[in-house]
């Protein structure tokens, strides 16, 4: 399946080269969870604090289940906060 | 005691400056700063009084970690009665001149009132005394800055001033210190230019005397210091991308406020982020972002030091604005930039720099263009109104060129001056100001973050994410995270952050420590530096008192329980895209729970043993 992934702040470190404004288009296999993304994009997994599919917020333990879909959108963070 | 106990009282009418001591009593049930002026604003001027007239007063007040080696403490808050809401105003700000405030001797500065000329005050430790204006006056921020430094052959002297725009009556006028570092919401600078006080002077040089055990001190201070300095938003984060990192973030969520509130999220983020603000641009090569910078004793530094594009149309012809100087912080990129539909960071680097240079609030700025945008968009205003100016959302020349009517009180930029509410209501369309008690909204809206809405509708100053940041909750997950589209829980998450705010606005401490703080980890550095037996249950408890204070204060000035309440477009609009798609803000069910909560009958008005349990 093709997703759009985004990663920014110092995430944006590990986006491969053709990542343009922080976002790529990748091809992940089906069933694929969002941990092994990330490990796939050698972000520690500690820096992969806010993870959003669509917008909505993934909690910590459903992060090993295969939740991501065909033309998802996955945005990572490290944690971040301003104001 | 980490209070200097003492008071400046300047009488503008008389032109004396009167030192008086410290309501002790008073410190020990309101901490100080927000907490403590505010209530020598409710005991001494009418709550009814006309926010511009000489009954009002200004407040400039310090806390008792101002000053003093604790990460952060160079706070300072400005308290009055703003012309902007009719409620009371309370603007908080860094930079230095909080710090030399205390260090010249005083907790607190009292502004009464009305200089018959112009006139600024001039502070060294115990010497004040009024100063003719005569060479500053009609002056910007900035000019004033330079004329009083070289007046006094004193790098080290700080300046708080308002510029060209609150002379003119713009309503949203902040009062601007360090060049760059801003008191900046409700029209704080509007009531200090209408006493005809043109700026404070201060320097001091006797440090903060008498902390209570200074060897608890270092170590509670030092242990926050680390605390801060392992937290990955305040010891990374913040430094290196500012607070607009969450510029790509609320985007994502669908809680992007875009082009007056009509959308949810803008398609033009990413050109204005954080991340925008650290790529080389093609011209010279260099990025936005030159550092990043702190204010006093401030181990985050989380401010942005930013240069225009030279080859950018704002600034052809204009050296003075091709250094570097104060960049765009979230709430600054978001109203200049999304409300307005505007994607060209230069435009509004340019924009945030003479909101610095004369001292506009660049939130209730960028908001009102945002508005004038959509007046102008369904017709209600045309060229004729804005002097040939196509308001048009996404023109980065309509969005430069009113930041340069309202600095300097010229054209369509006096319609402007009004804020959103008052200009909304001139052309006949009301419904599309977006404020509460009519001040205008900051950069999260509440269909994609439900407990910001009751935030705002009950915030005491108006609409302002800094009385009740439940975002932190709602989206970064700190202390927990909730979620942001449900009303569960969020009655008692707003109440929870409005008081523990309160409290600690009130300590001379940034609000930005409580990423990593909570008031177990501030409670034992102002206890150690004051006497009063301070645990993170009496600051809380102190909180909510101030909280009623404020809430008092603004009942008795003649706001309602229908002033607790958001836009039409948020509570009747649903978003049409992200997350909250399909969803507005339900404020109907947040609203009686808090009043519930809060200890206050159904109008929102505290109840007599709510008063009484709160010594109030």
């Amino acid at each position: 399946m093709r997703i759009t992934l985004k990663m920014y702040a110092s995430l944006a470190q590990f986006l491969p080269p053709e990542a343009v404004r922080n976002v790529v288009e990748i091809e992940l296999p089906d069933d694929i969870s969002i941990h092994e993304v990330i490990a796939r994009y050698h972000v520690p997994r500690e820096s992969a604090h806010l993870v959003l599919i669509n917008g909505v917020y993934v909690e910590p333990e459903q992060r090993d289940e295969p939740l991501l879909r065909e033309g998802d959108v996955l945005a990572l963070w490290p944690p971040v906060a301003g104001g | 005691m980490a209070w200097q106990r003492r008071i400046l009282r300047v009488d503008l009418d008389a032109g004396t400056c009167t030192e008086e001591p410290l309501n002790m009593e008073w410190a020990m049930q309101y901490i100080g700063q927000r907490g403590l002026a505010t209530k020598y604003l409710v005991e001494e001027i009418d709550p009814k009084v006309d926010a511009l007239s000489p009954g009002n007063k200004l407040i400039m007040a310090t806390g008792p970690l101002t000053g003093t080696m604790a990460s952060t403490g160079g706070r300072y808050s400005v308290i009055t009665k703003s012309p902007l809401t009719g409620a009371v105003a309370c603007s908080n700000s860094g930079g230095f001149i909080g710090a030399e405030i205390k260090h010249a001797g005083w907790d607190m500065i009292i502004f009464e009132g009305r200089a018959p000329k112009p006139v600024y005050l001039y502070l060294e430790n115990d010497h004040a005394e009024l100063v003719p204006a005569d060479d500053v006056w009609g002056k910007s921020v900035w000019e004033t800055d330079e004329i009083l430094h070289a007046k006094y052959q004193d790098p080290l002297i700080r300046i708080a001033c308002v510029g060209r725009a609150a002379e003119q009556g713009c309503l949203y006028s902040a009062i601007v210190n360090d060049l760059h570092r801003a008191a900046g919401r409700s029209g704080v600078g509007t009531v200090m230019a209408s006493k005809q006080l043109k700026a404070v002077v201060v320097r001091g040089t006797k440090g903060v005397s008498g902390v209570r055990d200074a060897k608890a001190f270092f170590k509670a201070t030092s242990e926050g210091k680390r605390t801060l300095a392992e937290n990955a938003v305040t010891g990374e984060g913040l430094p290196k991308m500012g607070t607009q990192v969450l510029m790509n973030v609320i985007n994502e969520v669908g809680a992007m406020p875009t082009r007056n509130m009509r959308e949810v999220q803008f398609e033009g983020a990413s050109k204005i982020s954080a991340e925008a603000m650290h790529e080389p641009r093609e011209s010279d090569g260099k990025p936005n972002l030159v550092t990043n910078g702190a204010c006093f004793g401030c181990t985050i530094a989380c401010g942005r030091i930013s240069t225009i594009d030279p080859q950018h149309y704002t600034v052809q012809d204009k050296p003075e604005y091709k250094h570097a100087s104060g960049g765009l912080e979230y709430e600054a990129a978001w109203a200049l930039g999304s409300d307005t539909g505007v994607d060209d960071l230069d435009a509004l680097t340019y924009a945030n720099f003479l909101c610095n240079e004369d001292g506009m609030d660049p939130i209730s700025f960028g908001a009102t263009v945002a508005a004038a945008m959509e007046l102008y968009d369904i017709g209600a205003i045309t060229t004729e109104h804005t002097g040939g100016l196509e308001m048009k959302f996404g023109s980065a020349e309509a969005l430069t060129r009113a930041a340069e009517l309202v600095a300097t009180g010229e054209g369509f930029g006096r319609d402007l001056a009004l804020g959103s509410k008052r200009l909304c209501e001139k052309y006949g369309h009301p419904d599309l100001s977006m404020t509460v008690k009519g001040q205008e909204f900051p950069a999260y809206d509440p269909r994609g973050i439900q407990g910001m809405g009751l935030a705002y509708a009950t915030s005491n100053r108006g609409a302002c994410h800094l009385r009740g940041y439940t975002v932190s909750s709602e989206i970064m997950g700190v202390p927990v995270k909730t979620d942001p589209l449900t009303t569960d829980g969020k009655a008692e998450l707003v109440k929870a952050f409005q008081d523990a705010t309160a409290a600690v606005d009130s300590t001379g401490l940034c609000v930005f420590t409580t990423f990593a703080w909570t008031l177990e980890d501030i409670a034992p550095q102002v206890d150690a530096a004051c006497e009063g037996g301070w645990s993170p249950e009496t600051m809380l408890a102190a909180g909510e008192r101030i909280w009623n204070l404020e809430r008092k204060f603004n009942l008795d000035a003649g706001l309602t329980k229908a002033d607790d309440n958001l836009p039409k477009r948020l509570l009747k609009d649903a978003a049409k895209t992200g997350p909250a798609k399909g969803m507005v803000n339900n404020l109907d069910v947040m609203l009686p729970e808090y009043y519930q909560l809060r200890g206050w009958n159904t109008d929102g008005v505290p109840t007599p043993e709510t008063l009484a349990r709160l010594g109030l």
